[in-house]
């Protein structure tokens, strides 16, 4: 009746395991009683859950991603604890199989369920925005892609508590990751979670390109677009270019383990290193389509802050095309040990090292901009500074492991932890950080405290080197990855001064948790009344703060790069004295739905209850079908409301009121 | 720019001589920025146009899904671990009934949508109907070429290459499958709403992802069947 699934698969005995269940579940309950209490139910089914409205698509992921920070830098702190513990007679408190759970949750989760959903709602948030649209091509679609990660990130917390999470790291490499060395459903939940989050990213990917190639104001041809929507829409291109080849590789191995298949088991003629080419040839492009939207950021960021437009606009858009084409022709750089010969090993290395010159056009194109420019060190030109510098020495050390030969020798070593972390921390989240920070006033109304970020920045920046620069000794003196033990006495401080580190970037997570509150409490009298708190140069900033529903109650006619810097200069008048009624998408619950039975599905697939995988999915076609023949699916904000909510930003000309 | 400002140019503009050459351009441009030319109203977006964009961009990807298969394919078709080899399975005559089925079915899925474009109704259902019949036939021929092979100890477990036989044609009938129950939901649409806009956009749809499915048969009958038995 119920598969695999005994009351037994909860881990009574575990009592590390047992209180962060405890946590989570006290967490869950609370935040379901408050709603209940405040009697908001209601109120977010009808405006949040099944909106369709770009802007509170882009929080709700900016939200999964955040609490999926706070988890995953849960099980961050877990392993520098347990490895400054760790040495000699001292065995530390997480046994070996459970490390091995927490190291692979915390690559997963950081990857796929924070940083995948913190890019995605940035793009969600902005992009719309930056080119003059009123939403995305396929707005029910985003509704779905955002309800489908949320469903992969619930199916991941699940195994927490029921059943236990893969021990194979975050890619499961085989044959570790078969059948007959991983019986357990640990893998399980690994698959069908990604699975599912990564359609709904494929949706995401299909979903912006239509949306940048078809929605854009008129006048904004592609060279006048902003640069954060050229990275996104290189992102996206390669989000749909290669999210299917990890659909493919997972179904492979989820057909290996479930029928017994031979595509990577070491029997039968199965090739487990045809598992490594093919994650690794959607896995290596995963990474920039992490940081491609992130530079976006970046150039959108310091022209701002240093008053001049974008030095080098053009090379910034080859520069990131270059990145995304070359993305795609480094993959074997993941295993030169895997034994190619040399000319093999010798093209993916060249071809290596040549992404690091788009990449340092880049870096010089931004500081190109902040020469001579008059620069405002606000919170995000901290991060994007910080960001400058770390990055490179990142890079460096990329270009390091990139020379087959000193990577046979730190090939899975900390050096490689340290190198990824140092362009993900450095390039990804500080990104991400920066971003938040500078677009807040436009998503929430209101900025972000100023100080409290500048000290989170801080704690985080110099926390960064403390936790991973021991790291890169540690991977010289011959420190693997993923170890619950050593017995290495050289290795010991520097593991503790690792432990360190991570409890500063601890602080700055507490900072930036205390700035969400202050900033919240702070926000009547700091509310964003001009919609261009920095002075900015493109479409976002002139329409008013927070963005209203349909956000432009005109498309403005777009006749330069930095469009709206254009419309300042020109002294283009931006209150209106005519509107019209705005045809808007109307809110739809089947995506949803839909991803509530994707859950079901995946979990059942899981523990192998096989009736109700089925009854699931046909959740799932039902729900579709019945949404293909709702025709309701539009309607109109009445010109007087457009002209209300205008009005309130003092957006209606003096003569009409 | 408002009105206001204009007279305030226009009066500096008199009272400098010398100026006055350029007063054209400044009106030209006084003119281009005032509010009808700084933004429009409205802003058309074609949503046929968009929607069928967008699904060419999900045919792609999943194009890209099946160069996955096609390449693991390519890599373990020669991993028969001591089992049944292509040449010893395949038998091109049943596949080439199979393929039939399928490249006919490809037109009268044309024909059905030059009776969209006629907005011939029942024409158009008709056609559907045909085309339907056809993949079903196909899928059948499938099934039951699967279900010999798994007969006669050749199934998906028994080595590499049959698991990337399998999974590859599969995937590829799965695929057809879907375009079946989409075609059926397309079928009972047009019958109860008609050849509106948005179901005929649906139709197009609907049929590029059936010629899509086509091409890749193409491709899986060449690869697989056509040169497993030649090598």
């Amino acid at each position: 009746m119920f598969g695999k699934l005994t009351l037994s698969a909860i881990p009574y005995t575990n009592p590390i395991v047992m209180g962060a269940v405890a946590g989570m579940v006290i967490a869950v309950l609370a935040v379901l009683a408050l709603v209940t209490y405040l009697g908001k139910w209601k109120y977010l089914w009808t405006e949040w859950f099944t909106s369709v409205d770009h802007k509170k698509i882009g929080v709700m992921y900016l939200i999964v991603g955040g609490v999926m920070l706070l988890r995953g830098f849960a099980d961050a702190i877990m392993m520098r604890s347990q490895q400054a513990l760790a040495y000699g007679h001292n065995l530390g408190y997480l046994p070996p199989q459970h490390f091995d759970q927490v190291f692979s949750a915390h690559g997963t989760i950081m990857i796929f369920f924070m940083a995948m959903p913190m890019v995605i709602g940035l793009m969600n948030c902005v992009l719309p925005l930056q080119i003059g649209a009123r939403d995305v091509a396929f707005p029910f679609l985003n509704n779905l892609s955002l309800w489908l990660t949320v469903a992969g990130a619930i199916l991941l917390n699940v195994s927490l508590a029921i059943g236990n999470f893969s021990r194979t790291g975050w890619l499961a490499y085989p044959p570790l990751s078969e059948l007959h060395y991983s019986p357990g459903v640990g893998v399980d939940y690994w698959i069908w979670a990604l699975q599912i989050s990564g359609i709904g990213t494929t949706l995401t990917g299909v979903n912006f390109i239509a949306t940048i190639l078809k929605m854009r104001a008129p006048g904004m041809t592609l060279m006048r677009m902003p640069v954060f929507t050229w990275a996104a829409l290189c992102t996206n291109i390669l989000i749909v270019a290669v999210f299917p080849i990890l659909t493919v590789t997972l179904a492979l191995l989820t057909v290996d383990r479930y029928l017994g298949m031979h595509f990577f088991t070491n029997s039968f003629g199965g090739d487990p290193m045809m598992y490594l080419n093919l994650i690794w040839i959607w896995g290596h492009p995963e990474v920039y389509i992490l940081i491609l939207p992130l530079f976006g950021v970046y150039s959108e960021i310091v022209p701002t802050f240093s008053g001049k437009p974008l030095f080098g606009y053009t090379s910034m858009v080859y520069a990131t095309m270059t990145i995304a084409l070359l993305s795609m022709l480094v993959w074997l750089h993941h295993f030169f040990t895997m034994g190619n010969g040399g000319d093999v090993n010798a093209f993916f290395g060249i071809t290596t090292m040549i992404i690091a010159v788009p990449t340092g056009v880049k870096i010089f194109n931004w500081l190109f901009t902040m020469y001579r420019g008059r620069v405002r060190f606000t919170t995000p030109m901290l991060w994007t500074i910080g960001f400058m510098i770390t990055f490179t020495i990142g890079g460096m050390t990329g270009v390091l492991l990139s020379e087959p030969p000193a990577d046979f020798v730190l090939h899975n070593s900390l050096f490689l932890v340290a190198h990824f972390h140092n362009v993900i921390i450095g390039g990804v989240v500080f990104g991400v950080f920066a971003g938040l920070s500078y677009w807040a006033p436009k998503i929430f109304g209101f900025p972000l405290n100023e100080r409290l970020g500048k000290w989170a920045f801080w704690c985080w920046f110099i926390g960064f080197y403390v936790a991973f620069m021991p790291l890169y000794i540690l991977g010289m003196m011959g420190a693997t990855r993923r170890m619950d033990h050593y017995n290495v006495a050289a290795w010991h401080p520097l593991f503790i001064v690792a432990a360190i580190g991570s409890v500063i970037i601890f602080a700055g997570i507490g900072l930036q948790l205390l700035q969400v509150v202050v900033s919240i409490r702070q926000r009547e009298r700091t509310r964003d009344l001009t919609g261009d708190p920095w002075n900015g140069r493109t479409l976002e900033w002139s329409i008013p703060s927070p963005a209203p529903a349909y956000n432009f109650a005109r498309i403005p006619v777009v006749r330069d790069r930095d469009a709206f810097w254009d419309m300042k200069r020109r002294g283009v008048d931006l209150t209106a004295s005519t509107f019209v009624p705005i045809h808007m998408p109307r809110n739809k619950g089947a995506g949803i739905i839909m991803a509530g039975f994707a859950l079901v599905t995946a979990f059942s697939m899981v523990w192998h209850i096989w009736w109700l995988a089925i009854a699931g999915l046909a959740g799932v076609l039902v729900t579709l079908i019945r949404h293909a023949f709702d025709d309701d699916r539009d309607f109109h904000i009445g010109a007087d409301e457009v002209r209300r909510v205008e009005g309130l930003h003092g957006r209606v000309h003096a003569r009409s009121l | 720019m408002s009105t206001d400002q204009m007279i305030m140019r226009d009066g500096a503009l008199a009272l400098r001589p010398g100026y006055a050459d350029h007063a054209a351009d400044a009106l030209r441009d006084l003119r281009q920025s005032h509010d009808a030319v700084d933004f429009q109203v409205e802003h058309h977006h074609d949503a046929a146009a968009t929607a069928q964009l967008g699904f060419w961009i999900y045919l792609m990807s999943d194009c890209l899904l099946f160069s996955g298969l096609f390449a693991t394919y390519s890599v373990l078709h020669g991993h028969t671990a001591g089992g049944p080899t292509p040449q010893s399975l395949f038998e091109l005559p049943y596949v080439l009934v199979e393929t039939m089925f399928l490249l006919v079915s490809s037109f009268t899925c044309g024909l059905a949508t030059l009776a969209m474009n006629r907005q011939q109704r029942n024409a158009t259902v008709g056609w559907l109907a045909v085309t339907f019949l056809l993949g079903l036939g196909f899928v059948g021929m499938e099934v039951h070429e699967f279900a010999h092979l798994v007969a006669i100890g050749a199934g998906p477990s028994r080595s590499a290459f049959l698991s990337s036989f399998f999974t590859l044609v599969a995937t590829h009938g799965l695929h057809v499958t879907c375009g079946l129950i989409f075609m059926a939901v397309m079928m009972v649409t047009v019958l109860k709403k008609g050849l509106t806009p948005s179901t005929q956009t649906r139709l197009n749809c609907l049929s590029l992802f059936w010629h899509f499915l086509d091409i890749i048969w193409v491709g899986v009958f060449s690869l697989v069947y056509l040169f497993g038995v030649a090598h």
